[in-house]
């Protein structure tokens, strides 16, 4: 058994997906995903609504249960790999109303290699800093976090997975309602960690940008569609197989392939 | 009416009757403040409602228990227990029902309390009927009996109030972390279920402990209260939570003190209500969340942009289309500014008065026109020139429409500092056309009429 599960998720892949079906109240959300995503890629999942992104990405976090199938992060579940995965929530996953200041929801992100009952340790803040510092909200880190705008929220939860410094990012939809050039400011910073050889999975909803920010993408519709290199699946085939017949996005998308070719 | 001597004496303890029920509701308040503050940020007020109403079967069938087995059956400790069982037991209640079908939280605690409640009602009325029961007493526990308080309550408080503080201390970051942002903590593998039964079995300890003193119907209130108007002083969670159990604690002191003047009123509701004082007057003048500050706030933004809207006025009437050399002072006719927004003749009136307080513009002339002063075009050169460049930023970088910019940028200018424009500035160096401080508008400016 354990020489098979070296065979099959090698400790050099950071995520390998097998048989993965997850259920809510006896409906299936993901049927059978088999899926491999190789080091040091961009990825974007993405499919229409109800697809079943975000159950993917909590499935391969154990935070929901899973009916069948086995997720492993460098050769390894979930448990022993944990301190390699960091994760941005959706931004309404929680109350921003919450009384904590930017800081302090970034320095959360080192609450795991703290451990039981230590209090947040002056590393752990200067850690955080710098965080907030790269995410261009230094000015901002003592401020509550229902005082900053969405896109500067969103650049909050993203600090906070950076200091996680993980090797795979599960991130559950960053760009959702921030504004052009927090969009401009995130991809470059998914580039940079990419550059350190980090891997990253994005769930993303603007199909039109796809083929500029990532070079790997996951086309998921309860099950894979398609999955590889962007320039060979996300085409207009695959698309249709994901989206079905909602065309006036399928042109749109389509045209936006053409010209980034 | 007690006079001043007796009030000294029972507020600073000295008066032996009333020494220990007053400390022990200030021990219940603080312990109450503290977790209230979790439960509230837990987003579980209606669970602790729900936990505290299905407290009451629980005391009378230990109470039935305790007697048919021959023992004494107001033993404090065995109806405690009881209660906390059966709290615990509506808790799981709900969670089964919300689990395992589709009715919503609300009403599965709606459901559970009424029931449970109902059947603690039900069990008070057989006992009366037992032979052995002396029963008096037990119903204290809804309405809470504060004076009843005795030696074997306060040494549970001091228990309860001690664990409760101990583990705030203690797991602060964690349970900060729970209730902010469960995902992210269980991803972090934390153990999500055992801190939320950890923060559940503390909340129902401080229940129980307080049924006594303020009875199951009023406790919530005292959970919730404190920690509600804390939250109006600051937007920092230990400082919330260490006023949310002085506010707690204070009630606790000044609601039994009353009771002991009043001796018809029960301390538990005097409690409460003067936590709801203290509600009222940190809603009203909280510093950070209270009403009149926000009022305040809305107040000095609407002058500000006010002001901000006039002076730009005056510059572009001005300017007139021209955006090269020295613009020359002259008087404004109040209509042609009147013309430029829609805004009130009253309001305007009132913007040009504060700008004439402040030195900005001459005194109106006999045919109603403004002039700016030569601090006033420099103040007026400025925030237009700032204005322009936040609007040249969006089109640059934001790929905002030009028809749309306008309005976005009379948003946002009033919420950004100088620093913001002097970096779209540096960005922006290119734009300014040669000669001229403020760059020219990068959409036609319709003059007023």
């Amino acid at each position: 058994m354990q020489n098979e599960q070296t065979v099959i998720s090698p400790k050099s892949l950071p995520l390998t997906i097998r048989d993965l079906t997850v259920a809510y109240h006896r409906k299936p959300v993901i049927w059978d995903i088999d899926l491999t995503i190789p080091e040091g890629k961009l990825v974007s999942i993405v499919g229409p609504n109800g697809a079943g992104k975000t159950t993917l990405i909590k499935a391969c976090l154990d935070l929901i249960p899973r009916s069948s199938g086995e997720v492993s992060i460098y050769g390894q579940p979930y448990k022993q790999a944990r301190q390699r995965v960091g994760y941005v929530p959706q931004r309404e996953s929680v109350d921003w109303d919450f009384p904590v200041s930017a800081l302090d929801v970034v320095a959360m992100g080192t609450y795991g290699q703290l451990g039981w009952f230590r209090r947040v340790s002056k590393r752990s803040k200067a850690l955080s800093m710098q965080a907030l510092e790269r995410v261009g909200l230094a000015d901002y880190a003592h401020r509550q976090i229902s005082q900053l705008s969405g896109g500067q929220q969103q650049r909050t939860f993203l600090a906070r997975a950076l200091v996680q410094d993980a090797d795979i990012y599960f991130m559950d939809e960053p760009f959702a309602a921030v504004d052009a050039a927090t969009e401009r400011a995130i991809v470059e910073m998914l580039k940079e960690i990419q550059e350190r050889g980090k891997t990253v999975l994005v769930v993303h909803h603007d199909l039109a940008t796809v083929p500029q920010y990532f070079d790997w993408t996951v086309l998921l519709n309860m099950r894979v569609v398609a999955a590889g290199p962007t320039d060979e699946v996300f085409n207009q085939q695959n698309l249709r197989r994901t989206y079905g017949g909602k065309l006036t996005l399928l042109t749109q998308a389509a045209n936006e392939v053409e010209r980034s070719r | 009416m007690p006079d001043f001597a007796d009030i000294w004496y029972v507020l600073f303890l000295r008066d032996y009757n009333t020494r220990l029920v007053v400390i022990c509701t200030i021990l219940l308040g603080c312990a109450c403040g503290l977790m209230g503050g979790f439960l509230l940020l837990r987003k579980r007020s209606l669970m602790g409602d729900m936990l505290s109403h299905a407290t009451l079967p629980g005391v009378g069938l230990a109470f039935m228990l305790a007697v048919s087995l021959g023992g004494n059956g107001k033993s404090l400790p065995i109806l405690l227990m009881g209660a906390a069982f059966s709290g615990v037991l509506g808790c799981w209640a709900v969670l089964c029902i919300r689990n395992h079908t589709r009715i919503k939280d609300d009403a599965a605690m709606g459901i559970v309390l009424s029931v449970f409640f109902g059947a603690g009602v039900a069990v008070l009325g057989l006992i009366q009927t037992m032979p052995e029961g002396s029963a008096a007493g037990l119903e204290s526990f809804i309405y809470g009996k504060t004076a009843s308080m005795v030696a074997s309550d306060f040494q549970i408080l001091v228990i309860v109030t001690i664990s409760v503080l101990i583990c705030s201390l203690l797991l602060f970051k964690e349970f900060r972390l729970l209730c902010f942002d469960e995902a992210f903590a269980a991803a972090l593998g934390w153990p999500v279920k055992f801190l939320d039964l950890l923060l559940l079995a503390l909340v129902t300890a401080v229940t129980v402990a307080g049924l006594q003193a303020v009875g199951l119907i009023l406790i919530i209130a005292f959970l919730i209260t404190p920690a509600a108007a804390a939250r109006f002083w600051t937007n920092q969670l230990d400082r919330m939570l260490l006023l949310s159990a002085l506010i707690g604690g204070a009630s606790g002191w000044l609601g039994a003190s009353l009771s002991a003047f009043f001796p018809r009123l029960p301390a538990g509701a005097l409690i409460v209500l003067v936590a709801a004082v203290c509600f009222v007057i940190s809603m009203l003048i909280g510093t950070e969340r209270g009403v009149l500050v926000r009022y305040l706030h809305q107040v000095q933004l609407k002058g500000r942009i006010g002001r901000q809207h006039l002076l730009r006025a005056l510059y572009e009437i001005l300017e007139g289309g021209r955006s090269q050399g020295e613009l020359a002072l002259r008087p404004v006719p109040f209509r042609q500014i009147r013309g430029r927004r829609t805004w009130s003749d009253a309001h305007l009136r009132d913007y040009i008065r504060r700008a004439y307080n402040e030195g900005l513009v001459e005194a109106p002339t006999k045919d109603d026109s403004i002039q700016l002063t030569v601090a006033g075009l420099a103040e007026a050169a400025h925030l237009t020139r700032n204005h322009r460049l936040w609007e040249l930023y969006l089109i640059e970088y934001a790929d905002v429409a030009t028809s749309r910019v306008d309005r976005d940028a009379d948003m946002v200018e009033h919420v950004l500092g100088e620093k913001m424009v002097a970096q779209l500035e540096s960005k922006l160096q290119t734009y300014r056309s040669a000669g001229s401080l403020v760059p020219e508008s990068p959409h036609p400016i319709i003059p007023g009429d």
